[in-house]
């Protein structure tokens, strides 16, 4: 008798406490930029596909949602031939974005994704490209990897001493 | 054996070993980049630094390289001695120092013994912050691809490519700090092994070329236990598939067989799988029909009766069983030609019959005197003229020997060796890539070449028939006889009986070993089905006694002369072809029925050895089936029912059953897994189709899964799909696989030798001569076989078919001046050849590049005219 008196009146008090539900859809809660929703792929500074198919994210990914073919252009430019995302698998736990050795695959802070469809849920390289570097702006795999692309040459990356001469015998 | 001991705990190894090869044996994790266990140890790198003590009291103990240290009785070592730990991660940082930030694009990243051997020493942090070392890179051709700045100078390539393989145009070339690995100027690497260097570089410098194409990390192939399909020497592949195309072949550890190293054909050919060449459907006349109905035609024909099949050394056991049962054992024809069953046949015969007993390709490698004879090894089965080349190195092993200098010791044996080399004699039509290390060396047409080895036999034993008067026969029958285990090398490709029959004489005479080249991946096993040859059955048919013709895999204009087979398919009513790729004869048929390549099938093929090995399929075919499931019309449903029907038929084939465990072996009650336990994609991959993952195929023909499911233990040598082991993910890891390291596989090596002779006397071949040369203006046109353009599957294969040499024909010096254009007129057929100057051929010979089309087909040695076109 006494305990449900006490709840009774616990329930009560809680009419004056401070309220936590947020009115969704009308209003939108805020949430951290790295927050872990829908997963993009990103541009570097020059506009530049980021991802260079290296298949890590989807090695990461604990429900194996990822797949992509690698590509090259003909200057040596690794891409995503193609790039897709099974949404009606991903857990958005972010490992995908772990293990991006270059930035491309961010979570973002949208997780507004329902579909009446599983099949809609399927994104392909050209529902996950932005335009922009998302969250981390100013890396640029190219600048430091040691393989020549076009309009980088060899010894021409970040900390790159000139092509070795073979034909040099100075010491 | 002795005692070494590690870490304090007490080991029992070999003594004969050096520590390194003792320690891994052992399951160490020991980093180590120079050493190879088909190498040997040069201790360029420094990093399998282990500390030595001298006794049980020696606390300091000093650090030595436990690859160049011999595993003496009584050795105390420690592994995981701070200073040695220490040592060996300050030597990854400096050997990282220069190494690029590569690894995302870098084509070996996932199987990488630079990566493994940095996580096994924990070092995880670049300190250094200066400029890096860069390179230019060369092209070297379609096969391997170069990336310079990645290396860590180990010297194993140009260890494995000059020293092992014999190549002269990949040096270590520059100085200091700028050591450059790759050849002169650009341009395709020359030797036929080039392809090893992508497995034997620890690094990623040299990658496959053609992967790189469709490039898929090694941890997203779905991989079967396969045999390569290329030539009769039956190296064991390991072939990897990804969203249903193949993608790379790699090599599959068999002790007795290919070792660690396949040629480049083996190695490049698997891209004949994905050539838009391939039959992917059924067709009538041309139209496209469904599988349904393909078979219902195939049963009409058959029961309409007088059907015969025509069976092809390049399909496996089972289909050409399965033809033969369909179309009875009197309707059965082995799909080869006359003049070259009969050549089988008399290998057969005379490898059943013996003394001679057949090498393994490791046992070839153990021989101390070599005789080839007639065979063009280099181009024939380039993996057995590997082999040769480690036996001419039987001298200098004798020479370290005595000099008490161990034999993996790679430097000390091959400073003391030198030049010396055990004897190697070849007797060819023209001149071949052995020998540059060949003690002799014997040009002639084949009858010459046979009359030759009658005369070498005569010289070893006088009982053996005499040919005529050779001086430098003799030199080589005292060689031989010298020998403690001597070897001949002969075959079918110069298309001469008396040539296998010298060789078999040779080889009674002094004792030695017997290996003979036959043409293709399964011609032995063909001519165990025992069938008529092709010519019988064009006899057949043009007595109008054939209805309809089922041809097995078998491109019959490579069989016979263009007009014979026009004829042929002129005199049968109804043609059906079952083959993989549209070829001429498949063009020609009124029924066309896709069939599955190695990738997409399980069987059995009979190497040149007489080994029955199992291949199985990569992955699940769409639509195409093996031909013996096609030909079986519902009467067996699995390889295994196959497998026990063959016995009561073929007796001769009964152990091929036993060439792999049954569908029904299981590990702990697992199937074994096709793909790595890290497989990516698998929700993914085609969800674009229907986002609802399809139900995993089951293969009812192998104890293998689609799938990343299955035992946790390692499979036996037979049903391994790949090398892997947790922290090895480089093919590295197959020292995982064995016994011990550079041995035998756990569970000993696959497959099963049909062919063993328990015969002690001899019995010598007289010897019936052909007299050459030929009246009138005729020449006599031998074969000269390539490994890029002589094998017809590899032909449509994208690099390889870059390499393959333009028709020609090839004559003496004294007759056409080189790029003149000649017309050759041989077996009916005409064609217009530019000529190709071989200064070794004599007066009055020439050659052709056998199989290369249009050239394909002829039947060579043969006489023919050459004139020039005016
Ligand atoms: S990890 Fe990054 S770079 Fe690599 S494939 Fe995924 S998105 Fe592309
Ligand atoms: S060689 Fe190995 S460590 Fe170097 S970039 Fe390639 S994968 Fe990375
Ligand atoms: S190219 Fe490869 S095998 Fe050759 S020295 Fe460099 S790392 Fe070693
Ligand atoms: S030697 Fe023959 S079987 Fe071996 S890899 Fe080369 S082509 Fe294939
Ligand atoms: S492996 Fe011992 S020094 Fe290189």
């Amino acid at each position: 008798m006494f305990s449900i008196l006490s709840t009774i009146w616990r329930v009560f008090l809680h009419m004056f406490s401070r309220r936590v539900t947020v009115q969704y859809p009308e209003q939108k809660p805020y949430l951290a930029p790295r927050y872990r929703g829908r997963i993009i792929l990103s541009r570097d500074a020059e506009g530049g596909e980021r991802c260079v198919a290296c298949y890590l994210c989807a090695v990461a990914c604990p429900v194996d949602c990822i797949a992509l073919q690698a590509a090259e252009d003909a200057a040596g430019r690794r891409y995503p031939e193609f790039f897709r995302i099974n949404f009606s698998r991903c857990i958005f736990c972010g490992y995908c974005e772990d293990a991006c050795p270059t930035y491309a695959i961010q979570l973002t802070p949208d997780f507004e994704m329902g579909e009446f469809h599983r099949q809609n849920l399927v994104y392909e390289k050209q529902d996950l490209l932005i335009d922009g570097e998302g969250k981390y702006p100013g890396y640029n795999f190219w600048k430091v990897a040691g393989v020549a692309i076009g309009g980088k040459a060899k010894g021409e990356a970040a900390r790159e001493a000139p092509p070795t001469d073979v034909n040099s015998l100075m010491p | 054996m002795a005692t070494v001991y590690i870490d304090g705990k007490p080991y029992a190894v070999d003594a004969h070993q050096n520590l390194l090869d003792q320690c891994l044996s052992l399951g160490f994790n020991l980093p180590y980049f120079c050493w190879h266990p088909a190498l040997g140890s040069v201790g360029a790198c420094r990093q399998c630094a282990v500390k030595q003590f001298k006794d049980e009291h020696d606390t300091r103990g000093k650090i030595v390289m436990a690859c160049i240290t011999q595993a003496s009785d009584g050795a105390r070592i420690s592994i995981d001695d701070p200073e040695a730990v220490k040592f060996r991660a300050g030597v990854i940082e400096g050997l990282m120092l220069n190494h690029p930030h590569d690894c995302p694009v870098c084509d070996e990243g996932g199987e990488c013994h630079l990566q493994d051997m940095t996580v096994m020493t924990g070092h995880d942090y670049r300190r250094y912050r200066f400029e890096k070392r860069t390179f230019r890179n060369q092209d070297l051709g379609p096969f391997v691809n170069h990336e310079m700045n990645r290396c860590i100078q180990c010297y194993r390539c140009v260890r494995f490519y000059r020293n092992y393989a014999g190549g002269r145009d990949l040096n270590a070339l520059s100085i200091h700090q700028t050591v450059y690995f790759g050849r002169n100027q650009d341009g395709v690497l020359e030797n036929e092994f080039s392809g090893n260097l992508v497995e034997v570089c620890p690094t990623g410098v040299f990658t496959d070329k053609t992967l790189k194409r469709h490039y898929t990390r090694k941890w997203d192939l779905m991989y079967a236990p396969s045999i390569c399909v290329h030539c009769a020497t039956g190296c064991n592949v390991s072939a990897g598939e990804r969203y249903g195309t193949l993608r790379r072949i790699v090599n599959r550890f068999h002790h007795e067989v290919n070792g660690y190293f396949l040629c480049d054909r083996g190695r490049y050919g698997y891209e004949f799988v994905n050539s838009d060449k391939r039959v992917r459907e059924a067709r009538l006349n041309g139209n496209a029909i469904t599988a349904e109905a393909a078979r219902e035609h195939l049963r009409e024909a058959v029961e309409r009766g007088r059907a015969i099949g025509i069976g092809s050394p390049r399909a496996s056991l089972e289909s050409n069983f399965a033809l033969r049962t369909l179309a009875g054992p009197g309707h059965f024809f082995s799909g080869i030609a006359d003049r070259d069953q009969r050549l089988v046949a008399l290998i057969l015969d005379i490898l059943r019959r013996g003394p001679c007993r057949v090498p393994t390709l490791h046992e070839i490698e153990l021989c101390d005197a070599v005789v080839v004879l007639g065979e063009d090894v280099t181009n024939t089965a380039p993996r057995i003229a590997l082999s040769v080349r480690q036996a001419v190195r039987q001298r200098s092993f004798e020479m370290a020997e005595k000099l008490k200098i161990p034999l993996w010791l790679d430097d000390g044996v091959r400073d003391a060796g030198q030049d010396q080399r055990s004897p190697l004699f070849v007797a060819t039509i023209a001149s071949t890539h052995l020998d540059e290390i060949a003690s002799g060396v014997f040009r002639g047409v084949p009858d010459e070449i046979a009359r030759f080895g009658f005369a070498v036999a005569h010289a070893i034993d006088s009982a053996a028939p005499s040919s005529g008067d050779f001086p430098a026969a003799r030199g080589i029958a005292d060689a031989l006889k010298g020998a403690k285990r001597p070897l001949v090398v002969s075959g079918a490709s110069c298309g001469s009986e008396a040539v296998i029959q010298a060789a078999a004489n040779i080889a009674q005479a002094c004792g030695a070993a017997l290996y003979f080249i036959v043409p293709e991946c399964n011609t032995l096993g063909c001519a165990m089905v025992a069938g008529g040859s092709l010519d019988a059955a064009f006899r057949l048919a043009a007595e109008g006694n054939v209805d309809t013709a089922i041809v097995l895999e078998n491109d019959l204009y490579r069989r016979a002369p263009a007009p014979d087979v026009d004829a042929f398919i002129g005199n049968v009513p109804h043609l059906i072809v079952l083959d993989s790729l549209l070829t001429r004869t498949a063009e020609r048929a009124e029924l066309l029925v896709p069939a599955g390549t190695f990738a997409e099938s399980a069987g059995t093929f009979v190497s040149g050895e007489g080994r029955a090995q199992r291949f199985f399929e990569v992955f699940p075919p769409d639509g195409v089936r093996e031909s013996w499931r096609t030909l079986g019309m519902g009467r067996w449903s699995t390889l295994d029912e196959v497998l026990a029907d063959l016995p009561a038929e073929l007796p001769g084939l009964a152990r091929a059953r036993d060439a792999a465990p049954s569908a029904k072996f299981r590990i702990a009650g697992a199937k074994i897994a096709r793909e790595a336990h890290r497989s990516s994609g698998r929700t993914a991959m085609l969800a674009n189709i229907n986002v609802s993952e399809p139900k995993t195929p089951v293969d009812p023909d192998s104890p293998l899964s689609f799938s990343m499911e299955g035992a946790e233990k390692k499979p036996p040598g037979a049903l391994i799909p790949f090398f892997w082991s947790a922290g090895w993910n480089s093919i590295q890891a197959t020292n995982t696989y064995q016994r011990e390291v550079g041995g035998p596989l756990n569970g000993g090596d696959p497959g099963v030798r049909l062919i063993e002779s328990s015969a002690k006397e001899k019995s010598y071949f007289a010897g019936v001569f052909e007299e050459f040369p030929a009246e009138g203006g005729e020449w006599l046109i031998v074969p000269i076989h390539h490994i890029f353009g002589s094998d017809e599957l590899s032909l449509s294969a994208q690099a390889v078919a870059e390499l393959v040499p333009a028709p020609y024909v090839a004559v003496g010096r004294e007759s056409f001046a080189q790029n003149t254009m000649v017309r050759v007129e041989i077996a009916g057929q005409m064609f217009l050849l530019p000529v190709r100057i071989r200064s070794e051929l004599g007066a009055r010979v020439a050659a052709l590049p056998a199989g290369i089309p249009p050239l394909a087909g002829l039947p060579l040695p043969q006489r023919g005219t050459i004139e020039e076109v005016k």
